[in-house]
């Protein structure tokens, strides 16, 4: 096992592209060592990115914000503008595992680990974020939701990194949130979840909306239908059943030991529900 | 020696008190050290290959290519472990669950184990080992297991306690019954009958140490273990047997444990690693991961339980009769003859039969789980209490009242009470400011009862003076609750000094005389009882060499708060000698100065509990949240009151996780689909509310202070408390736990439904 810290995102790509054998990038760790030490993999190539410089920065742009891949999901709260700006995002990044595990883990890492009830990617996929990529083949950015492809795989090729979480600057009276589902308080892993992004008019109307739930498919699932049945409601109590149903509808879930497909289902659409009632009151609705 | 165990009612100066606990700073700072932090010279690395089938013929283990990896030192299988228990089926079953000898009986089972120079080496070794396995039909559902069609786990099993014996082999070991009376005339007299079946699903202890040891043995044949358990001298005592070996040459030293639960009162990795030492000429350190505590540790019965009780309409029980059917693992046992007996303990009945059915799974071995079986009959007895009080129409804490159990009632088991507390503790829940604070929407309150026998045992204490007049106490009863300062408390009362003069130890098996476990609530009530006797026997060395000191005659000394006082008019002039300055001479006046104890402490008093819980349950997602908690339990006298409330607040949390979240899920395959703390939920610290305690003292008449045990009656409540909470919340009975939130849910919209 080879274990390297490279300086630049150049160098990254090269060892990985050119590495034979397994090869896992370490961030936070919070899910490989993890994998590690359970024995379910044994990587012959580690590449630390915590060294590569602006990888550990969320750094504000006029497009809006670009949170490098190494930036812990506790900073994520302690920066002021963000949480301002998409307080749906920092919340569900804030619910992973526990504060010693948020001190370590990234949204990027998150993301890439391709659990479907992975808790900050329906927030992303609500927010509609973007990932930048840096490959052999240079730079792309592609949507959130276009990363994990199934439980535990993704569509990055490889040699691939991501480097950072892109997430938009906010038009006027927007907000979003999140909500998931867990038996305890915290320290748990999501049964269903959601994720709904909202911008209203002046009179309190949903003219834009994502809505995302998590756990509920192989994938986070991104409800179109959800979001058209928002838009254009002030979120009275009859789209918000229209929105549980839709939700309900639209989950393709699995009987496991976390829950059932009935369970799933119905929580789902009460989820939904409730975080687009917090992100309408966060936006600014009454 | 003359030892009068009885009660006498004294006045107390440092038993009740609360001094800090002398493990603490050791404990706080990480100098302490548990079972893993023991290390040897030379130790190998020692790890267990496990079966990942539930039911497997082993046609045959090919251990060649592991023996050959380099740093692999031993290899072994139940051929390494021959059969030496000659005739005793308990242990040959202890011995076949440590390693399979032909079947492997639950996914877990170990098969095989190595010892290598290190981790990676014994990984890889364990890849190489090759296991031929012709796969058996399983059957993990306790209901299951019983029907004519389950797939024999035992050819060889008939069903002991039939009135004929039966011709087919069966999965049920054992029927057991108890009770008196005629139920069926019960039935006729009575005006309203509740009659309901009851689940709990399996649950582990939790504990948050995994086993660990480190055995060395040695090439003349003696052996040291360094072990985390309950019972070091019963882990000797099967260990020796298990490998052939004179108990007096294994010498066990008990670490620190961090949590033990009744898990740790049973045998599991020690005589494999102690196998492995043989075969390797070297110590081995033996570590299990959590995924192997899980699968191949510890867990308590799941249950199957069918009540029936009927009452009068003033609210007499006229007979309450329970059908109880726990699974046991693949070996015999007696876990649903445990909740038969304490199922109806809490009540006065003219009218009772109990009938207990052991039932064999292929899942892991049961073992004690803090007052085992009886939180599981609990559930059933007072959720089913609790429904039959509102038919009646009464208040379900009256409805207890006029029906608990006194002084010289005859319990549902057998035996007639002396002086007990349910009564108490059902008045104190009922006067209770818990019981009369407000409750606001989808919230539900639920009390319940429940009952330990709790138990005494052998017992074998030393108390060394030393030349400076410090004290140093001995036990054999591991500490997992608290019981060093405890007992500390009882040597520094008995003696008249302060407890900071006190230091006690856990002696190691070649040390002092056989113990029993730290079980059955017994560490703190029989070795304070030793102490105690400990202590007096010292005295009258105290006195002896203070008579010799003042040379008068022993009759006319007393010991009197930490003194020898001449006592007499001739003797006036003489003044006080301290235990200090009778030590300080004991050089000079026949050398060291110790009191010794033997004893089997008996009339463990029984313990009962009364619990209040208030719950709130969203009725669109089934989550529960747990907004207040009581405990109320007799301790016959706080020895530590400290630690007397943390037992009952640790009993009432796992209790809580028990009914709410904890279970293991089997898939279709028989393998356990959840062996972590991640998918078996146990509640993290922000799940608890605060939990209340009111400690009642009602003395034990067979303890000089008073002492009952307190480590296992508070988890007898919680399941029945917080089902009826539960239930009380969501408007639907909960008769299946634990009660997660799908199975809230779907009790919810199912009666949404109609």
């Amino acid at each position: 096992m080879r274990y390297i810290r490279p300086l630049s995102i150049e160098d990254a790509v090269g060892q990985l592209a050119g590495s034979a054998g397994t090869a896992a990038i370490l961030a936070g760790g919070s899910d490989l060592l993890v994998r590690m030490k359970g024995g379910f993999v044994e990587p012959d190539l580690i590449v630390d990115i915590k060294a590569i410089e602006g990888l550990s920065e969320i750094r504000e742009t006029a497009d809006g914000f670009s949170i490098g891949a190494a930036v812990p999901c506790a900073v994520l709260g302690e920066s002021a503008a963000l949480k301002k700006a998409w307080p749906g995002v920092v919340e569900a990044a804030k619910l992973i595992g526990s504060k010693q595990v948020q001190g370590r883990c990234t949204i990027t890492g998150n993301l890439c680990n391709a659990s479907p009830a992975a808790d900050s990617v329906p927030a992303l996929v609500a927010a509609g974020a973007r990932a930048s990529v840096v490959g052999p083949a240079g730079r792309r950015t592609i949507p959130v939701e276009s990363v994990p492809t199934g439980p535990g795989k993704t569509s990055l090729a490889k040699g691939e990194i991501i480097e950072a979480i892109l997430l938009d600057k906010r038009p006027p009276r927007s907000g979003d949130a999140y909500l998931r589902f867990i038996p305890r308080t915290e320290m748990d892993i999501a049964v269903v979840s959601a994720g709904v992004n909202l911008t209203l008019d002046e009179s309190g109307v949903v003219i834009a909306a994502r809505v995302a739930i998590g756990a509920a498919a192989p994938t986070v699932l991104l409800v179109e239908e959800a979001a058209q049945v928002l838009i254009g409601s002030k979120l009275d109590e009859a789209a918000l059943e229209r929105l549980a149903k839709v939700c309900s509808g639209a989950c393709r879930p699995i009987d496991d030991k976390r829950g059932t497909v009935e369970f799933r289902r119905k929580v789902a659409g009460v989820l939904a529900k409730r975080a687009a009632t917090s992100a309408y009151a966060r936006a600014g609705g009454k | 020696m003359n030892f009068d165990p009885r009660f006498s009612g004294r006045k107390f100066t440092s038993v009740g008190t609360r001094p800090i606990r002398p493990d603490g700073v050791d404990k706080v700072t990480g100098r302490a050290r548990y079972g893993a932090d023991f290390n040897m010279a030379g130790q190998l690395v020692g790890r267990v290959l496990r079966s990942p089938h539930a039911h497997a013929k082993i046609r045959k283990i090919d251990t060649s290519k592991a023996e050959k990896l380099p740093g692999v030192k031993a290899v072994i299988t139940a051929a390494d472990l021959p059969d030496l228990t000659d005739g005793d089926a308990a242990m040959y079953d202890v011995l076949d669950n440590c390693m399979a000898r032909g079947k492997a009986l639950y996914d877990g089972h170990a098969v095989a184990a190595v010892a290598a120079v290190d981790a990676r080496t014994a990984r890889q070794a364990l890849k190489l080992i090759e296991v031929d396995y012709e796969l058996l039909p399983h059957v993990t559902d306790v209901d299951e297991a019983m029907k004519h069609s389950a797939p024999l786990i035992n050819d060889a099993i008939f069903t002991e306690g039939l009135e004929e014996k039966p011709v087919k082999p069966s999965n049920v070991t054992k029927r057991s019954q108890f009770g008196h009376g005629d139920v069926h005339q019960g039935f006729g007299h009575a005006d309203f009958i509740v009659e309901r079946s009851f689940k709990t699903e399996q649950t582990h202890q939790g504990y948050i140490e995994p086993h660990a040891c480190v055995a060395s043995v040695s090439s003349d044949g003696t052996a040291d273990l360094w072990v985390c358990t309950q019972g070091h001298f019963v882990y000797r005592q099967h260990c020796a047997q298990l490998l052939g070996m004179e108990a007096s040459k294994l010498r066990v030293t008990s670490s620190e444990i961090g949590g033990g639960f009744g898990g740790k009162t049973h045998v599991w990795a020690e005589p494999v690693a102690l196998a492995l030492s043989r075969k390797a000429g070297r110590p081995v350190k033996l570590v299990m991961t959590r995924d192997e505590v899980f699968r191949a540790s510890g867990p308590t019965s799941a249950t199957s339980v069918d009540v029936r009780i009927g009452a009068r309409k003033d609210g007499t029980i006229t007979a309450a009769e329970a059908t109880l059917r726990y699974s046991c693992g693949p070996y015999a046992g007696s876990w649903a003859e445990i909740g038969a007996m304490t199922a109806f303990a809490c009540y006065r009945l003219d009218n009772v039969k109990t009938v207990g059915y052991e039932v064999l799974v292929n899942r892991p071995k049961t073992a004690a789980y803090r007052a085992p079986s009886a939180p599981m009959a609990a559930f059933a007895v007072e959720s089913a209490v609790d429904e039959l009080a509102k038919e009646v129409g009464m208040d379900p804490v009256e409805f207890r009242i006029r029906n608990a159990a006194q002084e010289g009632t005859r319990s549902s088991y057998g035996p007639v009470y002396g002086p007990i507390g349910i009564g108490p503790t059902l008045e104190a829940a009922k006067s209770h400011p818990h019981m009369k604070a407000p409750l606001g929407k989808n919230q539900g309150r639920g009390m319940a009862c429940g009952f330990w026998f709790n138990f005494g045992g052998q017992t074998c204490t030393d108390l060394n003076i030393g030349m400076d007049g410090s004290v140093s106490l001995a036990v054999g009863t591991v500490d997992v609750g608290g019981s060093r300062a405890s007992l500390s408390l009882v040597a520094a009362e008995e003696l008249g000094i302060a407890y900071e003069q006190v230091k006690a130890i856990v002696a190691d098996t070649s040390s002092l005389g056989y113990n029993d476990m730290t079980d059955g609530s017994r560490g703190t009530f029989s070795s304070s009882m030793a102490t105690i006797s400990a202590a007096r026997n010292a005295i009258k060395i105290l006195r002896e060499r203070a008579a010799q000191m003042w040379d008068i005659s022993v009759d006319d000394v007393v010991w009197e708060n930490g003194h020898a006082i001449a006592k007499g008019e001739k003797h006036g002039n003489l003044g006080r000698l301290s235990l200090k300055e009778i030590a300080v001479a004991s050089g000079k006046t026949g050398g060291p100065i110790a009191g010794h104890s033997e004893l089997v402490a008996d009339g463990a008093g029984v313990s009962f509990a009364t619990h209040i819980c208030d719950i709130e349950v969203d009725p669109e997602t089934g989550a529960t949240r747990v907004l207040r908690y009581t405990v109320v339990q007799d301790a016959g006298k706080a020895v530590h009151p400290t630690y007397v409330e943390g037992q009952y607040q640790g009993g009432a949390a796992q209790g809580i996780g028990w009914a709410l979240n904890e279970e293991y899920i089997y898939g279709k395959d028989g393998r356990l689909q959840n062996p972590g703390f991640l998918d078996y939920r146990i509640p993290v610290c922000s799940d608890l509310p605060m939990i209340d305690t009111q400690i009642l003292e009602i003395p034990n008449p067979n303890h000089p202070y008073g002492v009952r045990g307190v480590g296992e009656t508070s988890i007898v409540p919680p399941l029945a408390a917080i089902a009826n909470a539960v239930s009380n919340a969501a408007g639907v009975r909960m008769t299946h736990i634990p009660m997660s939130p799908p199975r809230i849910l779907a009790a919810i919209e199912a009666k949404r439904a109609g």
